[in-house]
Parts: C-alpha cells; sequence; structure tokens
C-alpha cells in the first residue's frame, strides 16, 4: 500500500464521518464543520487517487483549488444564516410566515 | 428511543459505506488517461510555467471564471441574510497593546508576501487565489485587532472592488472569442493577459473572502 | 460567419446573463429590474438561435481555451440542452418582469434580488451547456448557493430556516457529487463526458458504480426526490413569490436534467439493474406529495406539494429509459410543461397573497370577483398539471402511458392515472374555494391586509399559463428538437 493510497482511504473516512456528522448533528455551526470535514475528505480522494502511483498529477490539484474556494463560499453563506437565525429567535423575534414579501 | 436509532443507522451506514469504497479503492486498474503528457506538451504554449496555475487559469480557466461567479454569489447571499443600513458598532477602544501594534507590523509584510505570491504563481506555487487569500487575512487581522471597523451595506467604491476581477476576467474572456474560442489566449500574450486577470482577481478575491467575515461579524450589533 | 453565430449563441447565453448580474451588484441594493429584463429577452433570442442551428445541423460544440477534452472544457449543445435553455429564458423572463412589479420599493427581499437571480439563470445555462462533470459541480453550486439566497433574503426566522435547511441538503448532495467525481477521475484519468462515454461499459471496476450511485443520490437530494424532498416545501412555500417560481419551475429542473444526462450518458451501461429505485421513489413522490396538497391549509404550501408530486412523474419514467428511446421526449416535454405551470401558479398564488393578505386556502374565497384573471390563470396551470388536453401536460402524460403500455409497466400506468385524478382534486379545492363568498368577519380583515394589484402581475402569470395550456400545439417541433443528438 502506496502512501497515496493511505491518503485516499483517509478521505474516505473523512468524508464519512463528515456525511454522517452533516445529516445527524442539530446546531447549524456544527453541521457546518461537518460539511468542511466532508468535502475536505473528497478532495483528499480527488488529489490522492489520482497520484496513487507516485507522481504529481496538476489537474486534480488545480480542481481541489476550486473545490476549496467553493466550500469556503457555501460555509460564509452557512455562517451568515446561522448568524441571522441565531439573532432572530434568540431575541424572540417572530417569524409568521403568512402573506409578508 | 427512535432518534438514537436514527443515530446508530446513519453511523452504521456511514461505516459500512467507508468500508466497501475503501475496499474498492485498492482494486482499481491504472487509469486509461493520463492527462500529465498533454498539460507538460502544451506548457509552453500555456503563457505560464507552472502546470498548476496553467490548468487553473489556461486549461480550465472557464472553470475559474464560474468559481468567481460561486463566491460573488456567496457574498451576496451574505448580504442579502444579514439585515440592511446597521451603522458598523465601530470599537475602536481596546485594553490589549499587543495585538494592534503587532497588526500594524504584520499588515504591511502581509501585503508584501500577497503581491509576491501573485507574481510568483507563473513559475511557482502561487497565483491570484493564494494572494487573495492572504490580503483577506491581513483584513480579518486587523479587524480583530479593532484597528477597521466591521464593514456594512458595501458603497459604491467597495463594490467596484469586489466586482472588478470578475469583469475585468469575463472581458478579457469574451474578447478573446475573436481568437475563436472563450478564453483562448495567443501564446504571444498569454503569460501577460493570465497577469491582468490574476491581478484584478487578486484585489477582488481579498475583498470578497474579507467580506464574508467582515459583513457577518457587523450583524445586529446595533439593534437591541 | 453562421459558426461565429451559433457560437455567440451558445457562449453569449451564459455570459449575458453574468454580465447584467455583476453589473446589476455595482449598480446598487434594489437596482437592476431593467438590465435584466433586457438581457432576458437577449438570452431568449440567443436560445432560440441555438435551438434553431441544432435542429438544422445537429449538435453543437464548443472547446473552451481553444484546448480540447480531455485537456480543457468541453461545452456541449444537442437538443435535450437547446429545449432545457429554451424552457429557462421562457420562464424567466415574465417571472422577472412579475417580480418588477412584485417588490415594493425598498422592501428587503428585493434588496440583491436582480444580481441574484442574474447569477442562478447564468448558472442554469451553463449547466445545461457543460459536458464535463467536474465543471457541473461548479455550476451546480452556483445554482444551489444563488438559489439559498434567494430564499433566505431580507427575510424573517422561518424563511432563514427553510433556506439553512435547503443549504445543508445541497452541500450535502454537493458532497457526495463531488466524491463521484473523485472517483472516475481516479478511475479514469479525466472529467469530460465525451471522453468518459465510451470508456465505461459493464465490466466497471466497482468503485465506478459506488461513484455512480454517489452522484445520482446527491443529485436526487437536489431534486427533492421522495424521500429526500425534506427541504422543499417549506423552501418553496415560505419564499417571495417570484423566488418561488424561480426555484419550482427551474432549479429543480437542472439537478433532474444532470440525473438524465449520466442515466443516458456515462452510466448507461450501469443503471439498467437499478432502475426500478428512481421509478419507485417517484411513484411515492406522487402519491404522497399529492396527498399532503390535498390536505394542507396554506395556498403556497400547496402548490409547493404539487412540485414534489409531479417531480415524481420524472422519476417514474426512468425504468422506461434507455439510451435512444422516445421515452426523453415525454419527459422532457413533461419537464418543461411543468415549469411553465408552475411558474404561472406561484405567479397566480403570489397575486392572490398580495391582494388578500393572507396566504390560506380558506380565505381564497370571494377571488373569482375580484381577480377573475389571476384564477383563470391558475386554472389553467392546473389543467396541464392534471393533463388535460391540448396542455403540454396532457401529451407528456400521453406519451409516457404509451410508453409504459409497450413495455407491459402497469403499475406505471396505474400511478400516472392516479396522479391525475388526485392533482385534479387539489386544484379544484383552489379552484372551487375562489368562487365562494368570503365570510363577513373576514372581508374587512382582509381589506387592512390586503393590497392593491398591478395588472402586469396578472397578466404575466396568465401568460405562463396560456403557453403551458398552448404548448401542446407546438410539441412536434419540440420533440423533434430533442431527438438530436439523443434518438437515432
Amino acid at each position: 500500500m502506496s502512501s497515496e493510497m493511505i491518503f485516499a482511504v483517509t478521505g474516505v473516512l473523512l468524508f464519512a464521518i463528515g456525511a454522517a456528522g452533516t445529516i445527524l448533528l442539530a446546531e447549524p455551526l456544527r453541521r457546518v464543520l461537518a460539511f468542511n470535514i466532508m468535502g475536505s475528505g473528497a478532495c483528499v480522494v480527488l488529489v490522492s487517487l489520482a497520484q496513487r502511483n507516485g507522481i504529481a498529477d496538476p489537474v486534480p490539484q488545480a480542481m481541489v483549488l476550486t473545490g476549496i474556494v467553493v466550500a469556503v463560499a457555501a460555509t460564509g453563506v452557512a455562517l451568515a444564516l446561522a448568524r441571522r437565525l441565531n439573532r432572530l429567535t434568540g431575541d424572540g423575534g417572530s417569524g409568521a410566515g403568512a402573506g409578508h414579501d | 428511543m427512535s432518534a438514537t436509532l436514527r443515530r446508530l443507522g446513519v453511523m452504521l451506514g456511514a461505516a459500512a459505506f467507508a468500508w466497501l469504497l475503501a475496499d474498492s479503492l485498492f482494486a482499481l486498474p491504472a487509469p486509461v488517461i493520463d492527462l500529465r503528457p498533454l498539460v507538460s506538451e502544451n506548457l509552453a504554449q500555456s503563457g505560464i510555467t507552472h502546470p498548476v496555475t496553467a490548468v487553473l487559469l489556461n486549461f480550465r480557466g472557464f472553470d475559474t471564471l464560474l468559481e468567481i461567479a460561486v463566491m460573488l454569489v456567496a457574498l451576496l447571499g451574505v448580504l442579502a441574510t444579514l439585515a440592511a443600513d446597521r451603522s458598523p458598532a465601530v470599537d475602536l477602544d481596546s485594553a490589549d497593546a499587543m495585538l494592534p501594534m503587532f497588526s500594524r507590523i504584520a499588515a504591511p509584510l502581509m501585503l508584501l508576501c500577497a503581491l509576491y505570491l501573485l507574481w510568483a504563481g507563473a513559475f511557482r506555487p502561487g497565483g491570484a487565489f493564494q494572494a487573495g487569500a492572504l490580503l483577506a487575512a491581513a483584513l480579518a487581522l486587523l479587524h480583530l485587532a479593532h484597528l477597521i471597523p466591521a464593514w456594512s451595506s458595501p458603497l459604491p467604491l467597495l463594490r467596484s472592488g469586489l466586482v472588478a476581477g470578475f469583469l475585468v476576467f469575463l472581458a478579457i474572456a469574451t474578447t478573446l472569442l475573436t481568437e475563436g474560442a472563450l478564453l483562448q489566449y495567443p501564446p504571444a500574450y498569454a503569460g501577460l493577459l493570465i497577469l491582468a486577470i490574476e491581478s484584478a482577481l487578486t484585489i477582488s478575491l481579498a475583498l470578497i473572502l474579507a467580506g464574508l467575515f467582515l459583513f457577518i461579524s457587523n450583524d445586529g450589533r446595533a439593534r437591541k | 460567419m453562421p459558426a461565429m453565430i451559433e457560437v455567440f449563441a451558445l457562449v453569449g447565453v451564459f455570459t449575458v446573463p453574468l454580465l447584467w448580474a455583476a453589473l446589476a451588484f455595482l449598480l446598487g441594493p434594489g437596482r437592476g429590474a431593467w438590465l435584466a429584463i433586457s438581457g432576458s429577452i437577449v438570452q431568449l433570442f440567443l436560445a432560440l438561435i441555438l435551438a434553431r442551428n441544432v435542429l438544422a445541423d445537429g449538435p453543437a460544440s464548443h472547446a473552451t481555451g481553444g484546448w480540447g477534452a480531455p485537456l480543457g472544457i468541453d461545452l456541449y449543445a444537442d437538443g435535450l440542452t437547446a429545449a432545457m435553455l429554451l424552457l429557462t429564458q421562457v420562464v424567466a423572463l415574465p417571472i422577472f418582469v412579475y417580480a418588477r412589479s412584485y417588490f415594493a420599493t425598498g422592501s428587503p427581499a428585493a434588496r440583491h434580488f436582480w444580481p441574484l437571480a442574474g447569477f442562478l439563470v447564468a448558472g442554469m445555462n451553463a449547466l445545461y451547456l457543460a459536458n464535463d462533470i467536474f465543471n457541473l459541480y461548479v455550476t451546480l453550486e452556483i445554482v444551489g448557493l444563488a438559489a439559498v439566497a434567494l430564499i433566505a433574503a431580507g427575510g424573517a426566522a422561518t424563511q432563514v430556516a427553510a433556506a439553512l435547511r435547503y443549504l445543508f441538503a445541497a452541500l450535502l448532495g454537493s458532497g457526495a457529487y463531488l466524491l463521484g467525481v473523485a472517483l472516475i477521475y481516479g478511475t479514469y484519468g479525466s472529467v469530460s463526458i465525451a471522453t468518459l462515454t465510451p470508456l465505461i461499459d459493464a465490466t466497471a471496476p466497482r468503485a465506478v458504480s459506488i461513484a455512480a450511485l454517489l452522484m445520482f443520490a446527491g443529485l436526487m437530494l437536489k431534486s427533492a426526490l421522495f424521500p429526500f424532498h425534506f427541504w422543499l416545501p417549506a423552501a418553496h412555500g415560505d419564499a417571495p413569490a417570484p423566488v418561488s417560481a424561480l426555484l419550482s419551475a427551474l432549479v429543480v429542473k437542472a439537478a433532474i436534467y444532470l440525473c438524465l444526462r449520466l442515466w443516458l450518458g456515462p452510466f448507461a451501461p450501469l443503471v439498467q439493474v437499478g432502475a426500478w429505485v428512481p421509478g419507485l421513489l417517484g411513484a411515492g413522490a406522487i402519491l404522497w406529495g399529492s396527498a399532503m396538497a390535498i390536505r394542507t391549509p396554506r395556498l403556497k404550501l400547496l402548490v409547493a406539494y404539487s412540485t414534489v408530486a409531479q417531480l415524481g412523474y420524472l422519476f417514474l419514467a426512468f425504468p422506461l429509459l434507455t439510451p435512444g428511446a422516445a421515452v426523453l421526449g415525454a419527459v422532457t416535454l413533461q419537464a418543461i410543461a411543468h415549469g411553465l405551470a408552475k411558474a404561472a401558479m406561484f405567479a397566480a398564488a403570489g397575486i392572490i397573497i398580495h391582494s388578500t393578505g393572507r396566504d390560506t386556502v380558506a380565505e381564497v374565497a370571494g377571488v373569482a370577483e375580484r381577480l377573475p384573471l389571476t384564477l383563470f390563470a391558475f386554472a389553467l396551470a392546473g389543467v396541464s398539471l392534471m393533463g388535460l388536453p391540448p396542455s403540454g401536460g396532457f401529451l407528456a402524460k400521453w406519451l409516457l402511458l404509451d410508453a409504459a403500455l409497450n413495455s407491459g409497466h402497469w403499475a406505471i400506468v396505474a400511478v400516472i392515472i392516479a396522479g391525475g385524478l388526485l392533482a385534479a382534486v387539489y386544484v379544484f379545492r383552489v379552484v372551487r374555494q375562489a368562487f365562494l363568498n368570503l365570510p363577513k368577519e373576514l372581508v374587512e380583515d382582509q381589506k387592512h391586509a390586503g393590497r392593491p394589484v398591478p395588472r402586469t402581475l396578472e397578466w404575466m402569470a396568465f401568460g405562463l399559463a396560456a403557453a403551458s395550456v398552448l404548448l401542446g400545439l407546438f410539441s412536434f417541433q419540440l420533440l423533434q428538437l430533442i431527438a438530436v443528438g439523443n434518438l437515432p
């Protein structure tokens, strides 16, 4: 088993842990962390599986760069939503949904 | 009871999935297609010496264009979610003397590093994303040291900075349609064009990433 | 010269919305409506040009950067792509006109509506043209994040909570999809669909089957297939009406389109063994979604549950789908007819809520007198959902019934017929209520809460509804278009 395969298996484990966390956890902040772990796991698999014969491949590395940026973007939105929800419900602000625009 | 059952079910399912997948990974034959020789052959024409940057901004440049769009959408998402027009709680007094002093020293150095990373991206690991992230980190550091306030609704100048990188990238990409395809750089000018795009992107990415932090850290302070 | 026009059409259909979205952001909060509307008109023309070219000359493709796949990223437009592009622009334009009148000036939901809507449409157009599974991942993220932002915009706690639930579901789906891409690249060394399709056959390693499973699971989560639909009713039901229209009519179709592409393209040799799964889940969606629509007291929630049910039809047909089968035309026609009808329905519901100030089916009473055009639009949209001639919905269901009968799938036949009947129940629920008189105690209530309705809103709703009904008359050319590049 080459070192890249160890990374690949670790990536799969991270993905599984992150996915389980995203499904099971209730608190938004923890779900954001879980989703980040899941994304990182997928990225690790992408890079290490492609390089399992030992020679570096630039294409998956570029794809992972893109993937990381996308994950950061999604995390930003999730945090803003969590923050706003916390402010609205923590303040006792009600959210009556009938008929407003 | 059913909550515990659900927990157990999901965790067992995830574990079984991980086991199955890890096992399948060892049974993979060697990949049929190898892109590495394709990248090395075309590297000279791409205008960039470093293969990862070449893939990111030339061969798969369309992905990068869309990725900047993702960042803008995320920033819009943050702006749309948070209540509008609160004046930022400007909390410029800090009991801590070390952090502001350190930040004042660190921030210009980070700027210098970022400029270096931007330029070095053509020959070594580096480029617009790394430089932009470093600059954003500098801005976040300055905010944490209470040297700059959090941001509320962006004014026209800030908005221009946020979209400038994307608009420059889009403009160059579509103008190059005259060369035959979207984002098809003429080999002679490829390096120059890519540097121009990367410079604009660095500014915008720095502002967008800093914005993701600074707009959120402003939410709801003034309303109580 | 003609080749250049085709290239401009193909590239322009996503670069134009990217441009006006960025400019709308530059202009500031709440601005950009006219940019959006003029941009959408241009996009509609480009989509028509592309469709005409594809019908005449066959599928079009474009290698970005001048490099071809597998090194670069290819764009590809066959009949299915052209048809979905047409749907997107034809629905987006009236909804934008509607939105301009719908949002009161300065309303918090409208502050960032135009740039977000622009990026949403740009993302969808790029998705339909993409021929590269990683490029598809990026476009899926644009569409997903834009949709979440639109739901949450300026909203109260219910909207923000719905948006957050949708976001986590979408991210779970994207994460699974990304792992699938990672496994495919690890196995074959390419992410280009054109390169991968000949390489994958029935003897593919197990990791490829797992990758296919992951990608389909992720996409089904994003298309709210039962039982992964949990996020949709609140997200579509609580958002402002123009946003709900865009989401139900267009955004969910993007994920389903991808399922179709992958099912008939690279993963075709692997999927036949599991073809009954989407069929079963689709049947569940139709029955469960219709039942919830019949029971819910809220109007927008009724329309949202109807979406869950109608999307079930699309998945119900998967057991009948094989590469080269004519059923693809029926499925696409159903998607297009539903897109038009659902946009009209949400538009009409939005008008009713605007006018009465309430979001309940009970208080639709009296609408027949005050808003006859709106009610007519709602009823026409319902005609397409029920599957009555000559609507597009009727023709699509007819073709599906035909295919199911020919291949002996009696269960599918039964579910399609049942679904039509159930749709009739919840549509008539609303229409019947509108002809009743409002109880006296509620009349005063509504006078306070309601607002006058601009004519534009009603005409946009009516236009969309009429389009979904008249679709049946144009469906021959549409089916011909869809067949290009897909049927021998």
